[in-house]
This record gives C-alpha cells, sequence and structure tokens, in this order.
C-alpha cells in the first residue's frame, strides 16, 4: 500500500509562494488499477514526480506499507518497487534502447526479451533494439520506448504519465490489455490519463483540481460527473470529498 | 612485444598481434617493425625522422596500420608522415598513439601528417590516443595536413578517451570539387588536463563538402579549446558542430569562424555546451541508478 499524508507541494517565495499541490491524502492498493484525472496544470505530474522523489514535498508524509519513505532517494524508492513513465520521455545522445532497457532490468535481456517488451508497445522490436534515443526518434516511438522501460522495471508499483500520448489506438487498445494484465498480478497501476478507455478500465477514478483531489471512485460514481466541466466544478462546492479510501 | 606494448597496440590500433598488410610500428622514437607490400608501400624518410606511404592505384579493401608506442619517460618523439593516396584507391589507416609513462619525466609525441588525396579516392583514417601512468605528463600534438583532390572523401575519426595531459590538435584541410570530408572527434579530459583541437577547412572545390562533428567531455578541473575556421569559396557545403559537456569545474570553449566567400556556400556552425540536462539523470535514476551512475552511463552513451 502506497500512502500519501497530507501531501503538499508549495514553490516560490514567502509572499509570492503558490500551492501546486495543495492537500492530498489518499492510499493506493495493490490489484488496484487507478487514473488520476483532472485539466492541465492541475498538478497531476507533479503528484507523481513527489511519489517518485523527483520533487521533493513541502508538507506531509508518504509511506510505502508502514515504511516512511518520505526522505528516500529516486533510487531508493526504486529499489522499493516504485517505477514511472514520464510524460515527457527523454532523449540521451549515443545511449541506445538496449541501453535503457537493460538499465531498467537491472540486467542483460536477450534480443528475444528486448523484441517482447517492445512488441507489447506496438514497435516493431527488431528495427529499434541498437537505436539511439536521440532525435532521430519520434515523439510518439520515443513514448513507446519510456513505457516499455517502465513494462521492464516490473516493480509493484507502476505510475504512467499520460500513456496514451503519440500512440496509435490499435496498439493503445493492446496497452491497456497490458495494464488489466499487471493489475491482474497484483500490481498497483496508476495512470494519469483524459483517455476514455483508460478512464473506463478504472477501478477507481480521482479527479485532480488546483493541487487536490476533489473527487474519487469508481468510473460510474465518477464519470457521469465528469461529462462537462460545470460538472467538474460541482464536485469542488460539495466540498471535494477526498480522503483515505 | 610485452605485456604493455600488447596493450598499447590494442588500446590504439584494435592489435592483438601484428597486423596482416603494411604496417610501421614506431616504440620509443624508433621503428620497432615494419611491412611494406606491392599494393601499399611504406618507404623510410632520408632526410628526417618519418615515412611515405604510398597507396597505389585502384587498390581497394586494403589497410595500414601506423601506431605508435612510448613506453619511456624523458622521450620527445617529433615524426613526419605522408601518405599518398593515389587515383581510386580505398584504404584504411590506422594511426594513434599510446603513452605508457610512469617515470616522473615528460613524454611526449608529436605525429606531423600529411595526406594527399588523389581523384576519387577513400581514405577512412582513425586515430586513438591513449595515456597511462599518473606522474609524469604525456603529451600529444598531432599535426595533420589534408589535400584532397577532385571526387576524393577523406573519413577521419579522432579518439582521445584519457590519460593524456595536453593535447593540441592542428587538423587544415583543402576540398576540391565533389570531395568531401568528414572529421568526427571525441574528447574527454579530466584532472588538470588540457586539449585544444583547431581546425581549418578551406572548401575551394565546387560542391565541395565538410562535416566535423566535436564531442566532448571535460571533468573536474580540466580545459577544452575548440576552434574551427571553415572558408567556402565555391558552391559548397559545411557543417561543424561541437557537443560538449561539462562535469565539476571544467571548461569548454568553442570559437566558430565561418567565412563564405561565394554567394552558393552555405556554411553552419552549432555548438552546445553545458552540463548534463537534469532530466536525463532524474530519468536513469527512475531506473534504478544513482547520480554518478546515471553521469557516467549519460558520458559513456555520449562519447561511445
Ligand atoms: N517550479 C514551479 N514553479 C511554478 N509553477 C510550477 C512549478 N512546477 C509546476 N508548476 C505549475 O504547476 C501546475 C501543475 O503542473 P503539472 O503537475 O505539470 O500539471 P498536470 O500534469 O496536471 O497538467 C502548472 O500550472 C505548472 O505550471
Ligand atoms: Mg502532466
Amino acid at each position: 500500500m502506497l500512502t500519501l499524508d497530507h501531501i503538499q507541494y508549495q514553490v516560490g517565495e514567502n509572499n509570492t509562494s503558490k500551492n501546486i499541490i495543495e492537500d492530498i491524502s489518499f492510499s493506493f492498493l495493490e490489484n488496484t488499477l487507478y487514473v488520476i484525472t483532472g485539466q492541465n496544470g492541475s498538478g497531476k505530474s507533479t503528484l507523481a514526480k513527489i511519489i517518485m522523489g523527483i520533487l521533493p514535498n513541502t508538507k506531509g508524509k508518504i509511506f510505502l506499507g508502514k515504511k516512511d519513505i518520505t526522505k528516500k532517494s529516486i533510487q531508493e524508492r526504486v529499489q522499493l518497487g516504485l517505477s514511472f513513465a514520464f510524460q515527457q520521455p527523454v532523449r540521451f545522445k549515443g545511449l541506445t534502447v538496449k541501453n535503457l532497457l537493460d538499465t531498467a532490468s537491472n540486467h542483460q535481456y536477450s534480443i528475444k526479451e528486448l523484441c517482447e517488451y517492445l512488441s507489447m508497445v506496438g514497435l516493431c522490436a527488431r528495427d529499434y533494439i541498437a537505436r539511439p534515443l536521440d532525435e532521430k526518434l519520434s515523439g510518439g516511438e520515443l513514448k513507446r520506448i519510456e513505457i516499455a522501460m517502465t513494462l521492464a522495471q516490473n516493480k509493484p508499483i507502476m505510475i504512467f504519465d499520460e500513456p496514451e500520448a503519440g500512440i496509435d489506438l490499435w496498439s493503445f487498445d493492446d496497452l491497456v490489455k497490458i495494464f488489466l494484465m499487471l493489475k491482474q498480478q497484483g500490481k498497483t497501476i496508476i495512470i494519469i490519463s483524459h483517455q476514455e478507455k483508460i478512464l473506463s478500465i478504472a477501478d477507481q477514478i480521482l479527479v485532480m483540481q488546483q493541487g487536490n483531489i476533489i473527487a474519487h471512485g469508481t468510473p460510474t460514481e465518477i464519470l457521469p460527473a465528469l461529462s462537462t466541466s460545470t460538472k467538474c466544478i460541482k464536485l469542488v462546492e460539495k466540498g471535494g470529498n477526498h480522503g483515505q479510501n | 612485444m610485452d605485456k604493455i606494448d600488447q596493450e598499447l597496440l590494442e588500446q590504439i590500433a584494435d592489435l592483438h598481434t601484428i597486423p596482416q598488410g603494411s604496417y610501421s610500428i614506431r616504440k620509443n622514437g624508433k621503428v620497432w617493425d615494419r611491412n611494406s607490400t606491392s599494393d601499399i608501400e611504406i618507404l623510410p624518410k632520408k632526410d628526417k625522422e618519418g615515412i611515405d606511404v604510398i597507396v597505389h592505384k585502384n587498390v581497394k579493401n586494403q589497410s595500414v596500420h601506423i601506431p605508435v608506442m612510448i613506453t619511456q619517460g624523458g622521450l620527445n618523439d617529433l615524426v613526419y608522415n605522408d601518405f599518398y593516396i593515389e587515383e581510386n584507391a580505398d584504404v584504411l589507416i590506422v594511426a594513434g598513439c599510446g603513452i605508457h609513462n610512469v617515470s616522473t619525466q615528460t613524454s611526449k609525441h608529436q605525429g606531423v601528417h600529411t595526406f594527399h588525396l588523389g581523384k576519387n579516392s577513400r581514405v577512412r583514417y582513425v586515430e586513438k590516443h591513449l595515456g597511462i601512468g599518473n606522474q609524469g605528463e604525456k603529451i600529444l600534438d598531432p599535426v595533420t595536413n589534408v589535400f584532397m583532390e577532385e571526387g576524393s572523401t577523406m573519413h577521419m575519426e579522432t579518439v582521445q578517451l584519457g590519460g593524456v595531459s595536453h593535447s593540441v590538435r592542428d587538423t587544415k584541410a583543402t576540398v576540391a570539387d565533389h570531395a568531401t570530408l568528414v572529421v568526427e572527434e571525441k574528447i574527454l579530459t579530466t584532472g588538470k588536463q588540457s586539449a585544444t583541437t583547431n581546425f581549418e577547412v578551406v572548401l575551394q572545390g565546387k560542391n565541395s563538402h565538410a562535416e566535423i562533428t566535436s564531442r566532448s567531455v571535460a571533468k573536474d578541473h580540466s580545459y577544452q579549446s575548440f576552434d574551427s575556421q571553415m572558408i567556402g569559396k565555391e558552391e559548397c557545403f559545411g557543417h561543424v558542430s561541437c557537443d560538449g559537456i561539462l562535469v565539476g569545474n571544467a571548461r569548454i570553449d568553442s570559437t566558430p569562424k565561418l567565412s563564405c566567400q561565394n554567394v552558393s556556400s552555405t556554411l553552419i556552425h552549432e555548438a552546445a555546451i553545458g552540463k548534463i540536462a537534469g532530466e536525463q539523470l532524474t530519468k536513469l535514476m527512475t531506473l534504478g541508478l544513482s547520480y554518478e551512475q546515471a553521469e557516467e552511463l549519460i558520458i559513456k552513451g555520449f562519447l561511445s
């Protein structure tokens, strides 16, 4: 179980400070697929980076089971079972897809195994293994490789930040099946997404607005309220029923 | 050949044993072993230290190895090598210098290489530098002059990945009609090392072409300077790109000079120098590496 306890992320100086994450408490369970949704700028990526240790929360604590991981480094969190596919993948001059997948999995994959991970994200694998992750790869290709790295890490908790970007629908259907399969294996899957298909397979949808979780529940509970932006605002007026689940 | 010789030869010239074909191996300021063939002749110079290498007309798929080893401290080795690549020949030339200096004195090698590329000839020239030992300075100051005739191609790869205390590399090239010069250089400096690279390329011919790519990493307190001049005299294309990574308190200077002397010449200089992008380090850390491991992998990839 991954628990966020009154997480805040504040930027800026005293009088110009701003809470990017206001006050978030939530527990993510095993064997469950969570989808975090909400308008651009609502703080979704920031929250994921805080969980991963990329950004330091300014208040609150993060627990993995009973273990307080608030002060743990990125590397330690990875060792404890967290993984994260970036919204904006990173390019590297000279490092190949194989280099990165090997690093991700912490061992040398056979060509066959590498191909399997790349096929999962709809890439014709063999063509990609030796390619450097440089500017010659398209945004979509890079995004798929980013997801493949997280799959290759095969950690108990996987966070995907807008995995749909740059992936064609056909491949995306396959990817959705993989997310479901991983969940069935007992993992905690957290997907940041606006995509209807992803929202519909969620066990729990979390709606974020202005740095808070303003609502959470099953797709049947949440989706009707999400269908117009006015309803989304109504949820806030209700006081935002966030908290432990 | 002892263990040190073997290691040097392996690292600078990928040689595990005495090479096939033409070669001239120089050790501690003297010729150590040499073989000349009818396709590629190697002739000692009469007036000074060095050799003339003649690659005969139409010779294809051949190579010549001319590595230099220095295992003595206090040696100052200056050598002049001239290469005559005749019409239509296609050859791989593997040079390189390894200095193994465990003394407290300075060891220095300067190779002055002059290439004459005949019509439509092709050369791939590989030059690796290596220094081993941590007391006496190891200095390498290569000078390369390239004269390219019509339709010729020269692909030059230079690698200096550590251990060389100071180096100044001067490269000058004149490129004729339809000739192409490609240079790829990779340099890593650490500690208090310094490396200076000066290029001067004159694109003299119609449709001449030059592509210079430099990738460098400067760590600790080391210093690198990259100075390139490209002159376009005719309808031509020239591209210089200098990509540098700084780690610690190092410094890299890049000075571009482009001179377009013809309305149809296109010359481009790109330079990007800075520390490793934070997001690259972060990404690798989310794959389980420590900061130091991430830095090391990024640099290894960058210089590969
Ligand atoms: N260091 C920062 N300083 C000021 N604003 C920031 C900083 N980092 C993020 N933000 C802002 O925080 C908000 C939330 O960003 P983000 O988490 O990327 O949103 P989302 O992923 O939901 O689109 C955005 O408005 C963004 O501009
Ligand atoms: Mg985002």
